[in-house]
């Protein structure tokens, strides 16, 4: 250490970020129900958005009941498949990982590990969450409404979106664009306080590269997403418009059932180009959260400081610019020009370099770790086997060649569910059971929490891994029923039972979580401030669950990175963020 | 898309001077140190860095309107430009007014001239009025000439942008509604520079926005 450590460092004064004027609740409904209080928001969005996600989780199971057992049920007819595809892929995309990763996680975590009282625009927050919650609201209206929800699969594609014959053409299809554009503005509001949050409300001392990679994660994620949804926000609403008005932005002239339509010239694939330069970088807003969440999981359960923290750090900002430039990756078989695809191809695989490279940090951090499996240890590394699957299915689809057959296959679904369906909800999940004990004061049932994971991962395994094989044997997504069809071999109607029968399986497990995080939020052993010894901030707060305002009287004071595990000569094994240096020598004197 | 590619290569550029200046080459687990000495965030006010964040994502959005707008244009041969109303050049005028009184504002709250705040906010919000009302003539002169909506996809763009542009203009006149009756109640000087700067910039930004959507309207 240098000379700057002879200086007395009990002497810094804390509060040099102006404080945030902190609204005080004067009553039960100002406090809980209409707070301004970013962790109770945070709480509001996580539990509406798995909410929302059980609801698209029974959606699956329905659908799998078709899949699985297509003759014996004739409960679920065909445009009732189509619809219950749609809403399931639009909730679990949308509303519950983007909500619940930065909605919930965002709130939560941002102003406390950079050391803020709350977040900056705490007003523009409480709106947003209930911006979101009236954004969810109305979709699940469309569940009541004369047509029942719209069945135009989650990508909305135009013409057949809001054609007659497509189901919900009548209302379902309205309230769904309306419902995302809700939810835009409301994630608008949101995303300005997560934004401005990190780059304004940062504690002294905490420097952008002293920051936990879960806060640069989220604040990648939310830039990127506060900048890609305008464009889901532009095709909402011109395809409203062509639904509405008859404006023709997409629809092309166009004959149904032997009528003229009123279109003509508009291009689908413009909305295809809308629609993805979202999608795309959508798949990221989902993955870095993730990614810089499962730093820190296994950072602090393997007592191993993270491995290439600034590799981390570029590597999160470089996918976070690259995932603007690969979106017509997702319209290979739209037709475009082959410069255009070898263009595409080339920029969506350069992205397996920053990936993969964190990839290898995590390994190389877990590796001579001090490993605990504990329950989120367990979620991360189940994250990183799964991630790593998903991932090199992506090498097949990201060239252009090789998706032209896989395309529209069950591979490409076993490919995205992996990659951002599978993945980041194990990161969901590790995150919630290492947080409880901040939120909550209590530990989450371990037993009931081991046999969570387990069921989860290798009942997700079950699930999704038989896809990759029906997708190469040609079995197509979207399909009702795939009758008899002398290409696909009758041994795909077995595979198909299985991943059913698992699906329900892992979809009855997640009871089993719903009733430990209730149970232990009165039950469980008390957790005190820091059960992980863990080194950021929102661990070293005065009271557990944290006060009103976080911190008590003065501000923490930031000293070094996130990341000090297993300190040769620390009184425990790890350095809190906000411990200021022990002046050289004057350790060894210490009993 | 081309349009918006140079948006974001735009933002991009921004993003990595910002970057640059985090000093993200330092190795921070050999810096446990003291705090450094120079601020950690910037000395600017948050809802400054707000709206500048907020502008971002207007200009995305705008930006995306008019990726769409081009590549329709040339995506068939159905596309028919309407004849601009001449209105939009007086209109085009009035905003400049609007833009020009809110600069006026910001300099009289730095010389604590109050009397010549309230008038110089009461005519940028009221040019901006008089702006939203020309539009809306604008639009009853095209439709009784029989240019509708979904008669052309020139026409519907035409509507779409320009209304969604008055309604940006909207939204800032409610904040401007809020800046005119700080400076009424008479709140301390620092604040009410704050809000009369975040109106000003907001409405030098609706000018611009108005100036591409008009030059993208002249060129269909």
């Amino acid at each position: 250490m240098g000379e700057a450590t002879a200086e007395p460092f009990e002497t810094e004064p804390s509060a040099e970020v102006p404080e945030v004027e902190l609204y005080h609740a004067t009553s039960w409904w100002t406090k809980y129900v209409f707070s301004q209080d970013a962790k109770i928001i945070a709480i509001q969005y996580s539990v509406t958005a798995l909410a929302a996600g059980f609801v698209a989780l029974v959606l699956s199971w329905l659908m799998r009941l078709q899949l699985g057992f297509p003759d014996s049920l004739s409960i679920i007819d065909p445009p009732q498949y189509y619809q219950y595809i749609t809403m399931h892929g639009m909730i679990m995309v949308v509303y519950l990982l983007t909500a619940l990763l930065l909605g919930g996680f965002g709130n939560y975590l941002i102003p406390l590990m950079v050391g803020a009282r709350d977040m900056v625009f705490p007003y523009l927050n409480m709106l947003s969450y209930w911006t979101y919650l009236l954004a969810v609201l109305v979709l699940l209206a469309s569940f009541f409404v004369p047509g029942g929800p719209t069945g135009a699969g989650w990508t909305l594609y135009p013409p057949q979106a809001i054609l007659a014959g497509t189901p919900g053409q009548e209302a379902g299809i309205i309230l769904m664009l309306v419902s995302l554009m809700i939810f835009i503005i409301g994630f608008t509001m949101g995303g300005l306080n997560y934004v401005v949050t990190v780059l304004q409300g940062r504690a002294r001392g905490m420097t952008m590269m002293r920051l936990p990679l879960t806060v640069w994660g989220i604040f990648t994620a939310s830039v990127m997403a506060l900048l890609a949804f305008p464009a889901l926000f532009v095709g909402a609403v011109m395809l409203l418009l062509d639904r509405l008005l008859g404006t023709s932005f997409f629809m092309p002239a166009i004959v149904v059932m032997g009528q003229h339509q009123n279109y003509s010239g508009g291009s689908p694939i413009l909305f295809q180009h809308m629609f993805w330069f979202f999608g795309h970088p959508e798949v990221y807003i989902v993955a870095l959260p993730a990614f810089g969440i499962v730093s820190d999981l296994i950072s602090t359960h393997a007592r191993r400081n993270i491995f290439g923290y600034r590799m981390m750090v570029w590597a999160i900002v470089i996918i976070g610019f690259l995932s603007f430039v690969v979106w017509a990756h997702h319209m290979y078989v739209s037709g475009m020009h082959p410069y255009f695809g070898f263009f595409f191809a080339t920029t969506t695989l350069i992205i397996a370099v920053p990936t993969a490279l964190k990839v290898y940090n995590w390994v190389l951090t877990l590796w001579r770790g001090d490993i605990h499996l504990t329950v989120p240890m367990l979620f991360a590394l189940g994250f990183i086997v799964t991630f790593v699957n998903g991932g090199l299915t992506g090498l097949f689809l990201g060239n252009a060649v090789v998706d032209v057959p896989l395309s529209d296959t069950m591979f490409v679904v076993a490919h995205f569910h992996m990659v951002m369906g599978v993945a980041p909800v194990l990161v969901i999940y590790g995150a919630i059971y290492h947080w409880y004990p901040k939120v909550t004061g209590r530990m989450p049932n371990e037993m009931l929490g081991k046999f969570h994971f387990w069921v989860t991962f290798i009942g997700s395994y079950l699930v999704f891994f038989p896809l990759h094989y029906l997708g190469l044997m040609g079995v197509p997504r979207r399909y009702y029923t795939i009758g008899d069809m002398d290409a696909i071999p009758l041994s795909t109607g077995m595979l198909n039972e299985l991943v059913s029968i698992a699906a329900f399986v892992v979809g009855f497990a997640q009871l089993v979580f719903v009733f430990n995080m209730i149970w232990s939020m009165r039950n469980g052993t008390p957790a005190g401030g820091n059960p992980w010894r863990a080194t950021t901030l929102e661990w070293q707060t005065p009271e557990t669950p944290p006060g009103h305002g976080n911190w008590g009287k003065d501000l923490p004071v930031v000293y070094r990175w996130a990341y000090d595990y297993s300190v040769p000569g620390a009184e425990q094994d790890f350095l809190p963020q906000n411990q200021p240096p022990v002046r050289q020598g004057t350790r060894s004197t210490e009993p | 898309m081309t349009i918006m590619l140079l948006l974001v290569a735009t933002l991009a550029t921004i993003a990595i001077w910002w970057l640059s200046q985090q000093r993200l080459t330092e190795k921070p687990w050999l810096e446990n140190g003291p705090a450094p000495s120079r601020a950690a965030t910037s000395g600017m006010p948050a809802a400054k860095v707000g709206l500048g964040v907020f502008l971002a994502v207007v200009s995305s959005l705008f930006a995306l309107f008019a990726s769409a707008y081009s590549m329709r244009m040339h995506m068939a041969s159905d596309w028919q430009s309407l004849p601009i109303p001449w209105l939009l050049w007086p209109n085009t005028g009035v905003l400049f007014v609007s833009s020009g009184a809110m600069a006026w504002a910001q300099v009289a709250v730095r010389r604590g001239q109050i009397e010549s705040l309230r008038t110089s906010l009461l005519v940028g919000g009221a040019s901006a009025i008089l702006f939203l009302m020309g539009q809306v003539v604008a639009w009853q002169q095209l439709t009784a000439a029989g240019f509708y909506m979904a008669t052309n996809p020139a026409n519907a763009f035409f509507y779409l942008l320009t209304a969604l542009h008055g309604l940006h203009l909207l939204g800032g006149l409610v904040a401007l509604g809020r800046t005119s009756a700080k400076v009424r109640r008479g709140t301390d000087t620092d604040r009410m520079t704050l809000s009369v700067d975040l109106c000003a910039l907001y409405w030098h930004f609706l000018l611009l926005v108005w100036l591409a959507v008009f030059a993208l309207l002249l060129h269909g």
